[in-house]
This record gives structure tokens, C-alpha cells and sequence, in this order.
């Protein structure tokens, strides 16, 4: 009986953790589709550096910027923007994710290098454009 | 006093075999470049197995050790950030899973993965100022979650295993 009891028990917790993944994985693959189904191609490439704005292109120029950050400059991640697309060509960050990262061109796409605290990011506008269309 | 003695020697020998796991998911090879932060948690093992053998404040005392040491060995103010935002939020959204008594061992190791992926992703959007890096956090549920499932039969096992082992 107390066999049964644990059994069932088990069994219970079994299917609530299915029940859990499931939830999980449809959320997740709701936001994927969701994000597809919204997305456009962007026209600006912005670079951010800890947080803040430093350089701005067209996405269609043909862009080769080396973005040098760290206190003394001795952080190197070189920006290429080539055929409508960013990427980041060489770094000398430790891990190298932004360098394998894939390359970019939708709105709200971003290459982040975690150790240089840079951030690519594609956008519809700039951030100065869109305040002056405000003013 | 001697269960105590014992119970102290077993949770350091823990908080140990926790590192040494943390060591070698490093230095093993990222799993897929394109999204930063994707990995298994072995350390995960441990912390359930501390959490369902002893209780949620032997598992915070052996996971706050492990931060402290991981980040004098190898770490700096920065990845301490994203390791005790991961970290919190797991530990305690775990504590709260495992308190309903609803779900196994896997269950609980699903949400505590993906917990600890949403906290660092709070923590990047904080430091970058993008909410974009959001983004990253729908494949991360989807990896979290297949991490969770490996990670909660793993220590399923192992509490299985050391039923017997009297502390």
C-alpha cells in the first residue's frame, strides 16, 4: 500500500515536471515565431560602449572600424559592415563570441563582447535621429 | 556533535567536488558560439543534492562558498555580478519548487536552470543599457530547460545513491 502511495506520488511529480518543460518550451517557441514573424531589416549598425553610444553607420556603407575600448586601449574588436550586414572580423577578447557570432542585420539584432563591454546592435533609426524627428 | 562534525566535513567536501565541476564545464569547449552562456550546470548536481539531503540553507551556504571562491580564483567584480544574480534566483525559485513538493528532482533542476539564466540576462541588460540581450533568453529557456532534464536525473541518481551513506 505505501508502495502504491509512493508510486502514485511519483508518477504525479513525473507528469507536473512534463507539464513544467512543456510550458517552458512553448513560451520560448512562441516568442521565437513571434520574433520572426516581426522582424525587419534594419538600417542603422550602432556600437555601444558600456552602455553608451559611440559610433553610428548605414547599414549599407562598407564599414571597417576598429573599436578600441579598456582603460589604456588595449581592448581591440574590429567592426565590419559589409553587404547589409555587421560582424565583428578580429577581437582580442578571451573567449572570442563575438568573433563567431553570427553576422547581423535585423532590427534588434546584437553581437555583444561580455569582456569589452561592447555592444553591436542593428536599429530601425538612431537614438538621435528619432529625437530629432521629436524636435 | 559528532553528526555535526560529519555534516560539516560532508558539505566542504561538496562545496569542493562543486568547484572542481564548475572547472572542468570551462574548460570544456563552449557548446554553440553564436549564444554566449549556454552550458549544463554540473555545479547544479550538487547544489539539488545539498538542497533535498540537508535543506535550503546548507545549499545557500555551500553555493555562496563557491561563488566567494570562484571569484578569488578566476573571477572579477563583473562576473560576480552575473554569478550571484544567477545564482539567487535559482537557489531560491528551486527552494520554492521543492517546498510545493509537486515536481522531482527534474523539475526543480529545469526551473533552476532557467532561473539562473534569466538572472544573468538581467544582469546584462542592466550593464549594457540594451533590453535587446533579452532575446538571447528565449534560446536560453530552450537550452535551460534540456540542461534541467539532464541535470535533475543526474542528481536523482545521486541522491539515490548515497540514500544509505548516514551523515
Amino acid at each position: 500500500m505505501i508502495f502504491m502511495k509512493n508510486n502514485s506520488d511519483k508518477n504525479r511529480k513525473i507528469r507536473n515536471d512534463i507539464i513544467l518543460a512543456a510550458a517552458i518550451l512553448v513560451i520560448a517557441v512562441a516568442g521565437l515565431l513571434f520574433l520572426n514573424a516581426t522582424k525587419e531589416s534594419g538600417s542603422y549598425v550602432v556600437v555601444k560602449i558600456d552602455g553608451v553610444e559611440k559610433y553610428s553607420y548605414s547599414i549599407t556603407d562598407n564599414v571597417t572600424q576598429e573599436i578600441i575600448t579598456g582603460e589604456n586601449g588595449e581592448h581591440t574588436n574590429t567592426l565590419v559592415i559589409k553587404d547589409g550586414k555587421a560582424s565583428v572580423s578580429t577581437a582580442n577578447c578571451p573567449d572570442g563570441i563575438c568573433v563567431g557570432h553570427r553576422e547581423i542585420s535585423f532590427v534588434g539584432e546584437t553581437i555583444v563582447c561580455l569582456p569589452h563591454k561592447v555592444v553591436i546592435e542593428v536599429q530601425k533609426e538612431t537614438e538621435n535621429q528619432s529625437l530629432d524627428a521629436v524636435v | 556533535m559528532k553528526n555535526k562534525t560529519k555534516k560539516i566535513s560532508f558539505l566542504g567536501i561538496a562545496t569542493s567536488v562543486a568547484l572542481i565541476l564548475a572547472y572542468i564545464e570551462a574548460i570544456l569547449p563552449p557548446i554553440w558560439t553564436a549564444v554566449p552562456g549556454i552550458k549544463v550546470g554540473l555545479p547544479n548536481l550538487i547544489i539539488i543534492l545539498i538542497l533535498y539531503r540537508f535543506g535550503f540553507k546548507e545549499a545557500v551556504i555551500v553555493s555562496g562558498i563557491r561563488l566567494i571562491i570562484v571569484t578569488i580564483l578566476f573571477g572579477n567584480a563583473m562576473t560576480l555580478a552575473y554569478s550571484v544574480a544567477g545564482a539567487v534566483l535559482s537557489l531560491l525559485v528551486m527552494g520554492i519548487l521543492k517546498k510545493t513538493d509537486k515536481f522531482s528532482t527534474v523539475g526543480v533542476s529545469i526551473v533552476g536552470a532557467v532561473c539562473h539564466n534569466l538572472g544573468q540576462i538581467i544582469v546584462a541588460i542592466f550593464l549594457f543599457d540594451t533590453v535587446q540581450i533579452g532575446y538571447y533568453m528565449i534560446v536560453l529557456a530552450i537550452t535551460g530547460t534540456i540542461a534541467g532534464v539532464f541535470i535533475g536525473v543526474g542528481s536523482s541518481l545521486l541522491l539515490r545513491r548515497t540514500e544509505n551513506l548516514k551523515i
